[in-house]
């Protein structure tokens, strides 16, 4: 028995089509695959499986005390659980009634950069880079590049001493709470951080400009049919932990409306939900839906770098999502270096509440793009209802058109290389398939004939 | 490279899990290439699309049994393993998926998906050692890395892995905290949950909730009455306590059973 996962054989009934099939992704986080269907007419079926089994949090979560929240769902993924704290906290602390202070934001925030830079290095350097320059794995790369590879661990590094010092430990922190944090740091306690992050601020320009260098294959969707960014927006900052709804085609909604205008729709294929504006379909969240809808917000410094290497304000091909994701690492290092010259400690590490009956609703922006949590509260604040949505739910549904439109122009490659275009495709959006619920091998059909 | 010592091959497996504990080894910034130099990297799904086959010298477990084919897949990498080593919470007791073992999980397809049939999933959520010989399992919601890299260590030198069994009290005394238990009157896990986080909550003014499972014999029975009769918890938050990231560790379930009736 192979000790990857097999998937259904669909493939037996047809006769002049070809098939692609990647039976487990590489390179991204968790477990997925790929199968492509196509003839002389075209692409005729496209679908991303998601194959991480399903584990119930929207379950589980009912009865379930609401201070619990953010260290449970904080377990949906290893790669991005501040995101997960962040999201459910601010939608207990919106069906309490709880506002936080300045000062509390302000060390959210702070947290929330640590992640931000932790998860796009880590794709940046070590998962997707390699598509790039043509390398198997960052380890592999490193023996070529090491000055990359290095680099890449160095900021890695820098983001994880963000979140290390501010939760306790990188994955999975400990001190985010309802309310605001169980402890919070002496100014003395974050010093050490400024240096660190000053060294390091200077590599991610570095890394900026590397990545505008890399070759990006030409890619843009059709003017009938152009991508809907969506993302937070808010009128004095990048978005992070607060702001409304916004799109590239008009929404602007309040995050308690999110129920009223995307749909979630359970498909055969995948364990993993698709996620659809109401009336017009896929949509895009994410570095550039973040980026493309909130430019202006970015700091001086981001916006002079991306001048200078020649990136605009817009930006509408996915290949080139890692130079947006290398300008919001940038990003986050000045904003975390902000933060650190003006802090001062909040008065009371959490605001004190009363549990009461009432639901609440918050998005922040995970490193892959708006996460969404919805909560119902009985009047012991235990769960009677959660509902989470992950950003690759909602970008499943584009990459599945991306593949549709790309692979037409690539049908002249051989086998191997269409594959690795097909990958490097998907991973233009980072999937975190442990959120929704891992990558490719890949086969390629023709009638019954099966090529290896 | 011809006749010199073959490098060990490293495979790292994922099951039913947030990948955390995987990321903990791409989370070792300062080792990683050095690591790659002692240990061929032959199988990490996460980390490369080169794959090669087994056998394999040191497979790494993350993640918990879930579905049948996974019941299948265990055993052929048990198979293909020399040393199999679990790594975290849902590999070695099951994880918080593992809450499905107290309920019907009918009822869970249900809530979540809109049509259930479409899902294909067990009625538990079980560590690897339910279905293979395991040779060491390393705890943790999520694993430390530091502890991580001396299990590899310990493998490729081959000695036992040092990795103490005691309690989180012991990582407080050893570090100078105030117990937050007898000073605050916190309620804290600390006193039958295994080291190796270094009291993170204790430390950050909060009780420990037990994310590294188990300690070697704890006793929990003790441990709640205490909370009960000395600081009025009452049995819901002892049943939450018990009953989330190692909820099917037999310690922790068997004490939560006794507090669920209440």
């Amino acid at each position: 028995m192979p000790l990857h996962r097999p998937l259904p054989k669909k493939a037996a009934a047809m006769t002049k089509s070809k098939i692609i099939k990647v039976d487990y992704l590489a390179r991204v986080e968790g477990e997925g695959a790929l199968y492509i269907r196509y003839d002389d007419g075209g692409v005729q079926d496209v679908q991303l499986k998601i194959f991480e089994p399903p584990r119930f949090f929207e379950a589980f979560l009912r009865g379930r005390d609401y201070l619990e929240a953010p260290d449970i769902t904080a377990r949906i993924c290893g790669i991005c659980p501040v995101a997960y704290q962040m999201s459910a906290l601010h939608a207990m602390e919106d069906a309490l009634g709880l506002v936080p202070t300045l000062e509390l934001r302000a060390l959210r925030r702070l947290i929330y950069c640590g992640e931000w830079i932790e998860s796009h290095v880590l794709h940046i350097a070590m998962l997707h880079a390699p598509d790039f320059l043509g390398y198997p794995s960052a380890v592999a790369m490193a023996k070529d590049h090491p000055q990359i590879v290095q680099r890449g661990l160095q900021l890695k590094k820098a983001g994880n001493a963000i979140v290390r010092l501010l939760g306790g430990r990188e994955i999975h922190p400990i001190n985010v709470r309802v309310g605001g944090f169980y402890r919070v740091p002496r100014a003395g306690e974050l010093r050490p951080l400024v240096d660190e992050l000053q060294r390091a601020r200077d590599m991610a320009v570095e890394n900026a400009r590397w990545a505008a260098s890399l070759p990006f294959p030409k890619f843009e969707r059709s003017t009938q049919n152009p991508y809907e960014f969506v993302a937070l927006s808010h009128p004095d900052e990048y978005p992070m932990n607060e702001g409304r709804i916004a799109s590239t085609r008009g929404l602007n909604i309040s995050v308690a409306d999110y129920d009223q205008h995307f749909t979630e729709r359970h498909v055969e294929y995948t364990n993993a939900l698709h996620s659809v504006l109401n009336q017009r379909g896929a949509y895009m969240v994410g570095p550039m839906a973040r980026f493309n809808l909130n430019f202006d917000r970015l700091s001086p410094l981001v916006q002079q770098v991306a001048g200078e290497i020649g990136f605009p304000p817009f930006c509408a091909n996915p290949f080139q999502s890692i130079v947006v994701r290398s300008l919001e690492v940038l990003y986050a290092f000045d904003e975390a270096l902000r933060i650190l010259e003006n802090y001062r400690r909040p008065e009371e590490p959490y605001l004190q509440c009363q549990p009461r009956e009432a639901a609440g609703y918050a998005a922040t922006e995970a490193p892959r793009g708006l996460l969404y949590h919805r909560y119902s509260l009985d009047r012991d604040g235990k769960i009677t209802d959660a509902k989470i949505v992950p950003p690759t739910s909602q970008n499943q549904k584009t990459i599945e058109e991306d593949l549709h439109s790309m692979i037409p122009q690539y049908l002249h490659l051989p086998e191997e290389k269409l594959r690795w275009q097909c990958e490097q495709a998907i991973r233009n959006y980072d999937p975190c398939i442990s959120c929704s619920t891992h990558f490719l091998k890949l086969h390629l059909e023709r009638g019954d004939r099966r090529l290896p | 490279m011809g006749n010199a010592t073959p490098v060990p091959k490293l495979a790292v497996w994922k099951f039913a899990s947030c990948d955390g504990c995987q990321l903990s080894l791409l989370d070792c910034e300062d080792e990683l290439l050095q690591l790659a130099d002692k240990i061929d990297i032959a199988y990490f799904m996460e980390a490369s699309s080169r794959q090669l086959e087994g056998p394999y010298d040191l497979s790494l477990v993350e993640g918990s049994i879930t579905t049948a084919e996974d019941e299948e897949r265990i055993r052929e990498v048990r198979a293909q393993s020399h040393t199999l080593i679990t790594i975290g919470a849902c590999a070695t007791a099951g994880g918080i998926q593992a809450l499905r073992n107290f309920s019907d999980v009918k009822d869970f397809t249900s809530i979540v998906y809109a049509h259930p049939e479409y899902i294909a999933t067990l009625k538990t959520s079980t560590p690897i050692s339910a279905h293979v010989p395991v040779d060491f399992e390393l705890q943790g919601c999520p694993i430390n890395k530091r502890q991580l890299l001396e299990v590899i260590s310990a493998f490729l030198h081959r000695r036992p892995p040092q990795v103490p069994p005691h309690s989180v009290c012991i990582e407080c005394k050893l570090k100078g905290n105030v117990c937050v238990m007898v000073a605050h009157g916190t309620p804290c896990m600390g006193p039958v949950t295994h080291a190796g986080c270094g009291a993170l909550c204790p430390s950050y003014n909060r009780g420990c909730y037990a994310c590294y499972g188990p300690k070697e014999n704890p006793n929990t029975a003790s441990l709640s009455h205490w909370w009960k009769e000395e600081m009025e918890v009452q049995p819901v938050t002892i049943v939450e306590n018990l009953r989330n990231f190692n909820a099917a560790a037999p310690a922790f379930a068997e004490e939560s059973r006794r507090h669920d009736k209440e």
